[in-house]
């Protein structure tokens, strides 16, 4: 299928116009305060789909390049039965749902029981168990839904890291946060953040990086590639990996920001108020 | 469904112990194999795979039938696992465990995604008559590792097995009996082979033994102040307690096929190169132990072989 399409030209660039070590553009929303309306949509058919009664705690979207993910974290609530209940912890419950028009390597429809969304949900779930502080929340349950509402590539790199971001959103203690990249390698080149296209003609990995201590906690390759080049691969990963955690903390600063700002405007007129009426009944 | 029970507290704390003096309970180095052994049945590709306790049967069949109409040149290949309650009373009959979700994706990233099978020389006349494989693998017992031995099992199955000669004269096909023309073998690219290790990690303590935290089935904290051990090939407890798991699939050729290491424990990317490379040495000693088998078992059959 991309036989016709050059991976990487002479020039140095790939058949979208990025450099070799390039990442695609992110955009990340956190919460769901965002004015655009295509965001109150998605929460109708969230409202619909999913027979939870409340709003998330968390939410966040991110689109790597043409690469678009929501996660929704519910929780820490208590638990929904009884038998999931952990008694020192919590539960996590991951649930990954494909939308039907996201398209990717197979558009058909994928049901609940598709082996390769257990599987993402199943890779999430472990990746965040350690994360997540659940010694803080015994006998409760966390739920993450991730969305995956366009496929170019990369689908477990954003589907990490917007669980990631939802995470945050909702407060949920973490020792450290997630954040995954893809890379993959043609002839001898190494390349960041895969497209379709170059996922089909390159061998390429995900690893999930924990940028504090910068150990890696998710590693994921399903092509042939030399040891030797291996570790290449895997270095120049985890080197991008910080580029995407400065991308996300970023965002995080001004959503945290935004928040204060908005705490702040509140709670001075409440506050001024309240010191006012004090020197009033002091005078 | 009741909840398998878990390792009592006195077995953890033993296991966890003798970890952290680099041992095994089954005194084992940490970074060695049970010895597999393959057990060949008398039809060809039937093999049963024991490693320790473990035992996985893979049985291989093919027929003929017409291919599938944007792939006329190819054969196909399915593979059918099911963990059945025969391998541990854990495992219930027609219900999906992670644990089967995980292997059956392994055994198909590693023995059909990683092109070790030619599919097109399946083919036999295109787009009318393709072979198409059937790989069973049942689980007969479950003492830990069931991936790695159900790897090797698929694998040792696909390169035992033989399929019968045919003829194509216009469109007629005539499929020769082993009896009157000895079966051709599979065209097989390489020899995948798949290692798990069992990651432990324990805090670092400079002042005696904490034993709470030893304990917990999850690891937490930072991790920047934690010594991890890695495991090869960890038994049934080994598997219960370990904070989380690397497979990595690769042939005597030195070319990985599959990375999986699905959170847990983080490592460094320095240890996970070394055990990646560590990976490479018992894939080529395993390599060598599978050709020995084979051509012992070919030796013993008495049939022609090619």
């Amino acid at each position: 299928m991309g036989s016709r399409v050059e991976i990487l030209n002479p020039g140095g660039y790939r058949s979208d116009g990025r450099k070799q070590y390039e990442l695609r553009s992110m955009d990340i929303t956190l919460g769901s305060t965002s004015s655009s309306s295509s965001t109150v949509v998605h929460d109708l058919q969230n409202a619909m789909a999913h027979p939870h009664p409340t709003a998330p705690d968390g939410r966040a979207h991110i689109a790597h390049g043409l690469t678009e993910a929501t996660a929704q974290v519910f929780g820490p609530r208590e638990a929904q039965m009884r038998r999931d209940a952990i008694h020192d912890r919590a539960n996590i419950n991951v649930q990954v749902v494909m939308l039907p028009f996201s398209g990717g390597a197979s558009s058909r429809r994928r049901g609940r029981g598709d082996k390769r969304l257990l599987e993402l949900a199943a890779a999430i779930k472990s990746t965040f168990e350690p994360v997540i502080q659940t010694g803080l929340y015994p006998r409760s349950q966390i739920d993450i839904i991730v969305e995956i509402h366009q496929q170019d590539g990369g689908v477990l790199q954003a589907a990490i890291n917007a669980a990631t971001l939802a995470l945050v959103d909702a407060g949920v203690a973490l020792y450290d946060q997630v954040v995954a990249v893809s890379a993959g390698l043609h002839s001898t080149a190494v390349l960041l953040d895969l497209t379709h296209y170059e996922e089909n003609d390159c061998p390429h990995l995900t690893v999930g990086v924990m940028p504090r201590s910068g150990k890696v906690t998710l590693l994921n390759m399903e092509s042939r590639l030399h040891v030797s080049r291996f570790e290449h691969v895997f270095s120049v990963a985890c080197e991008a990996a910080k580029i995407i955690k400065g991308e996300m903390g970023n965002t995080i600063g001004q959503r945290t920001e935004s928040l204060v700002s908005a705490m702040a405007q509140g709670e001075p007129t409440y506050g001024r108020t309240a010191a006012a009426d004090d020197m009033m009944d002091e005078i | 469904m009741p909840r398998p029970t878990s390792p009592s507290i006195p077995e953890k704390e033993f296991l966890v112990s003798a970890i952290q003096q680099s041992l095994r309970l089954d005194g084992r180095p940490l970074t060695t194999l049970r010895e597999p052994q393959l057990i060949f049945g008398s039809e060809l590709g039937w093999v049963e795979c024991v490693m320790g306790k473990t035992r996985v049967l893979a049985a291989i069949d093919a027929k003929m039938v017409k291919p599938a109409a944007d792939r006329p040149y190819e054969g196909m290949i399915n593979i059918h696992s099911e963990i059945s309650p025969m391998a541990s009373s854990e495992y219930e009959q027609g219900r999906t465990s992670d644990e089967e979700v995980t292997i059956t994706r392994m055994l198909d990233k590693v023995l059909r995604r990683s092109d070790a099978l030619d599919k097109e020389s399946l083919c036999v006349v295109a787009g009318q008559r393709v072979w198409s494989l059937r790989l069973t693998i049942q689980f007969l017992s479950d003492g830990g590792n069931m991936l790695d031995c159900a790897c090797l099992a698929g694998i040792v199955a696909l390169r035992h097995f033989r399929k019968p000669e045919v003829d194509v004269e216009g469109e007629e096909v005539t499929i020769h009996s082993p009896e009157s023309r000895a079966p051709l073998p599979l065209a097989i690219h390489h020899t995948p082979i798949c290692f798990t290790f069992a990651l432990f990690s324990f805090p670092t303590t400079q002042t005696g033994s904490t034993a709470a935290p030893l304990i917990s089935t999850l690891p937490s904290g930072s991790f920047s102040t934690h010594q991890t051990y890695a495991l090869l090939d960890p038994d049934l407890l080994e598997e219960t307690l370990a904070h989380g798991t690397l497979s990595i699939a690769l042939n005597a050729q030195s070319e990985l096929c599959v990375l999986q290491k699905m959170g847990g424990v983080p490592l460094d990317q320095a240890k996970v190169v070394r055990l990646v490379e560590l990976a490479v040495e018992k894939a080529k000693e395993l390599e060598i132990f599978i050709e020995r088998s084979l051509k012992e078992d070919w030796a013993g059959r008495g049939l022609e072989v090619i």
